[in-house]
């Protein structure tokens, strides 16, 4: 298994489609290429096809047309016990009538693995995911953590090709959420294997994955690294939705290759542009709340507009600025609580700056 | 703050007992009606059955003098002639109240052939003089019919005088006391026959719900909702249409010249008709199509809460469908399974209508010798002894069930 993959693709969808209804696609031809040991994650909002995708990979439901592939080969036509995928439901799926260590060895039982091998991978595993001591116990007795960290290590332990995860964390509040997320990434350090991760939620999405696929309407909108992801978003959809973002409404004045003039309400900026502005056409310049700052400061900026403070909002860690531009566009502003962080009046005018290289101008429509 | 003590003080507990007091009551409130229909509907009626079967005071009414009088009597040789003239005074007082007949028909059960002897007795000694029986009814008895010379006819006599008797719980499993009370079978075994066939048919019965039921509730359950209301309408339209109306629907279907047998013969799968009504096989037939719903709903309602998740666990670990199925579904489906078996059994052990309609001689269950014995044959207190022991029967298989299955395992929803 461990062969030199990684020039090899290792799982391939080309062009893959569903239609539950005969009528409409709900995954729009779904291209993509993973490499062996990434960490995938399909984001989108619900409806958007992800866990479709995830359930043509497991096998669950067939695919309309176009194929998935894995190691080169074919699996459209393998039944789903066939497939070697190892799967982290939502709800955990743990066995009720089962121990956790008898959850643990249903899969190596059915692999008709010798007893006391089972019991001594069963005993690794647990080992693995620190429930040593809840081999005995039925997974009604565990807490909603300990149940995650079970149906991973079931997911795991019979060494699948390939773990499909499936919001494995939304069932639980947010700071096991966390916690859980590093156990996730931990054992995907530790353990080496493909993750293939469905969520609707992008913070989980931003810190666990090496790949993340933005999905909407059955379409991906942009598969790319975290950090791409937020820093270069591809398009609206994707700037909008990963992250907060404000978009200020222009007209492209001039194109300079990668940077584009943009004339506003409350003034000229200069923005990165993408592939397919043009020169007068209306375009949206997108900037996040953190990038941008107030005079006086230190920092080197590009760009100034002069907006019309609404009001602030103390959140602890950070305040958040909410101001309008001349022609209504609401601003947010994020700034860390410390002594820089400004007093303003009710209906006073602010200066607020930024970089080029921190703004993207998009086609509008 | 000033530290709160941990504890109440004394008018604290006090409050808090008159409120608890308080919601008790209103809970009792609520159940009340119900209560009350209960032990009038139900616990009353059982109770007098259970002692209606261990307790017959008729002929101790009719006769208590000479029951008092044989009391001492060994039952060896014949009793005193003091009894016999007791007995004949006793005849004549009941020949008058026109009472005798009961005694007849009370010591015939004990003593088969002796209703005319008591008859026939008794119209003898009706116009009797009380002198001529005081002085000489031991001879009158005698001579009205030698059966009273015979020791055996005085032992029945004494032992239908017990007002509690275990005699009707012995019938009703085919065993009866001897001439010197012990215990051995009765020449005619019904008893034990019916009630093993009883509950033979209604395990095939409960096999065959179980059989149909069960992929149609997991067909039910994992279709879309729309489906499984339409299937449901089905499975509820027996409950919606009379019991005996479908009882005679099975009697069209199944009779000699019925819609079965006419398909069959135009066929020519058949040469002659079939002999399907008035068997085993039409009562199976016809119950397991009444019963049926009783397995589907609980059936249904429980695999409705099993999420699609847990067999697509199992398949993505590696188990084919038909272990996956066995070894996940299964258990996670047995309360409902549970639930479902246990009505459909319990219902058709003591099912009536439809075995009395189509059910024939052969296809007759205990309940119709009960109602037999009530209705036809006028011995409440045997019908109540099989009453009795067919509910001992399945609180024991209960018992049993609770022992293997366990009866937490079952979810009607």
């Amino acid at each position: 298994m461990m062969k030199d993959l990684n020039i090899d693709t290792f799982l391939k969808f080309d062009d893959v489609k569903k239609s539950y209804d005969q009528k409409n696609l709900v995954v729009k031809g779904f291209n993509m290429d993973v490499q062996e040991g990434e960490f995938i994650t399909l984001l989108g909002p619900s409806g958007s096809g992800k866990t479709t995708v995830l359930m043509m990979l497991a096998g669950f439901e067939s695919v309309t047309s176009g194929d998935i592939a894995i190691a080169g080969k074919s699996i459209n036509r393998t039944a789903p016990y066939r497939r070697n995928i190892g799967m982290v439901f939502q709800n955990y799926a743990l066995f009720p009538h089962m121990t956790v260590a008898e959850n643990l060895a249903y899969p190596l039982a059915v692999r008709k693995m010798p007893k006391d091998k089972i019991k001594a991978q069963v005993a690794e595993y647990l080992n693995l995911v620190e429930l040593s001591a809840f081999g005995d116990r039925r997974p009604g007795q565990l807490s909603g953590g300990q149940r995650q960290r079970v149906a991973l290590a079931r997911a795991m332990i019979f060494e699948p090709t390939l773990i499909l995860m499936d919001e494995p964390l939304g069932a639980l509040d947010k700071n096991l959420r966390e916690q859980m997320q590093y156990e996730i990434t931990r054992l995907h350090k530790q353990m080496g294997f493909t993750v293939i991760y469905v969520t609707h939620d992008q913070a989980e999405a931003l810190s666990m994955s090496s790949r993340i696929a933005v999905f909407n309407d059955g379409v991906v909108q942009q598969c790319a690294p975290p950090a791409e992801l937020y820093e270069r978003p591809a398009n609206a959809f994707v700037a909008d939705f990963i992250g907060e973002n404000n978009f200020v409404p222009g007209r492209v004045e001039s194109i300079d290759g990668a940077t584009a003039k943009i004339v506003t309400d409350g003034g000229t900026i200069v923005a990165q542009a993408t592939a397919d502005l043009t020169v007068g056409g209306a375009c949206r310049v997108s900037v996040r709340p953190e990038k941008l700052f107030f005079p006086p400061s230190t920092h080197a900026h590009d760009n100034a507009l002069t907006v019309r403070f609404e009001t602030r909002i103390y959140v602890g860690d950070f305040i958040r600025y909410y101001f309008k531009l001349p022609d209504g566009t609401d601003i947010i502003v994020k700034i860390l609580n410390d002594l820089s962080a400004p007093e303003f009046t009710d209906g006073a005018e602010a200066q607020l700056l930024w970089l080029a290289s921190d703004c993207i101008a998009f086609q509008a429509g | 703050m000033t530290a709160a003590t941990p504890n109440l003080d004394r008018a604290d507990a006090r409050n808090a007992a008159r409120e608890a007091r308080k919601r008790k009551l209103q809970a009792f409130l609520f159940v009340v009606p119900l209560l009350v229909f209960i032990i009038f509907a139900f616990v009353a009626p059982i109770t007098t059955m259970l002692y209606r079967s261990i307790h017959n005071p008729t002929v101790a009414n009719l006769v208590p003098e000479t029951l008092a009088a044989l009391a001492e009597w060994s039952g060896d040789d014949m009793p005193d002639d003091a009894v016999l003239i007791q007995f004949a005074a006793d005849m004549k007082r009941m020949a008058n109240d026109r009472t005798s007949g009961k005694l007849a028909d009370e010591i015939n059960r004990a003593l088969p052939g002796m209703s005319s002897v008591v008859k026939s007795t008794a119209r003898a000694l009706r116009r009797v003089d009380d002198a001529e029986i005081a002085s000489n009814g031991a001879t009158l008895l005698k001579d009205a019919n030698d059966r009273w010379a015979d020791p055996a006819t005085w032992r029945a006599l004494k032992a239908a005088g017990k007002p509690y008797t275990d005699s009707y719980y012995l019938t009703s499993v085919d065993l009866e006391r001897d001439a010197d009370r012990s215990i051995v079978q009765r020449d005619t075994q019904i008893y034990v026959k019916l009630y093993t066939k009883t509950l033979r048919m209604a395990l095939i019965i409960t096999l065959l719900t179980v059989l149909l039921g069960y992929p149609l509730a997991f067909y039910m359950a994992h279709a879309s909702d729309k489906m499984a209301n339409f299937l449901m309408v089905f499975v509820l339209l027996p409950f919606w249409t009379s019991l005996l109306v479908r009882t005679t629907a099975w009697i069209a279907l199944l009779q000699t010249n019925g819609v079965v047998n006419s398909t069959l013969m135009a066929l020519g799968i058949a040469d002659e008709p079939l002999e399907m009504l008035y068997t085993q096989f039409s009562t199976v037939i016809a119950m397991t199509h009444i019963l049926l719903p009783f397995m589907v709903l609980p059936l249904y309602s429980v695999m409705r809460g099993i999420d699609q998740s847990y067999m697509r666990a199992a398949l993505s670990m590696g188990s084919k469908p038909l272990g996956a199925w066995y070894k996940i579904y299964l258990p996670m489906s047995l309360p409902g399974l549970s639930a479902g078996a246990l009505l459909v059994f319990i219902i058709s052990v003591g099912y009536y209508i439809t075995p009395a309609l189509v059910g024939g001689t052969d296809g007759q269950m205990i309940s119709n010798i009960i109602a037999f014995h009530m209705q036809t044959s006028n011995n409440w207190e045997l019908a109540a002894a099989l009453g009795s022991l067919l509910l001992v029967i399945i609180l024991l298989l209960y018992w049993l069930f609770d022992r293997f299955v366990g009866a937490s395992n079952i979810k009607l929803g």
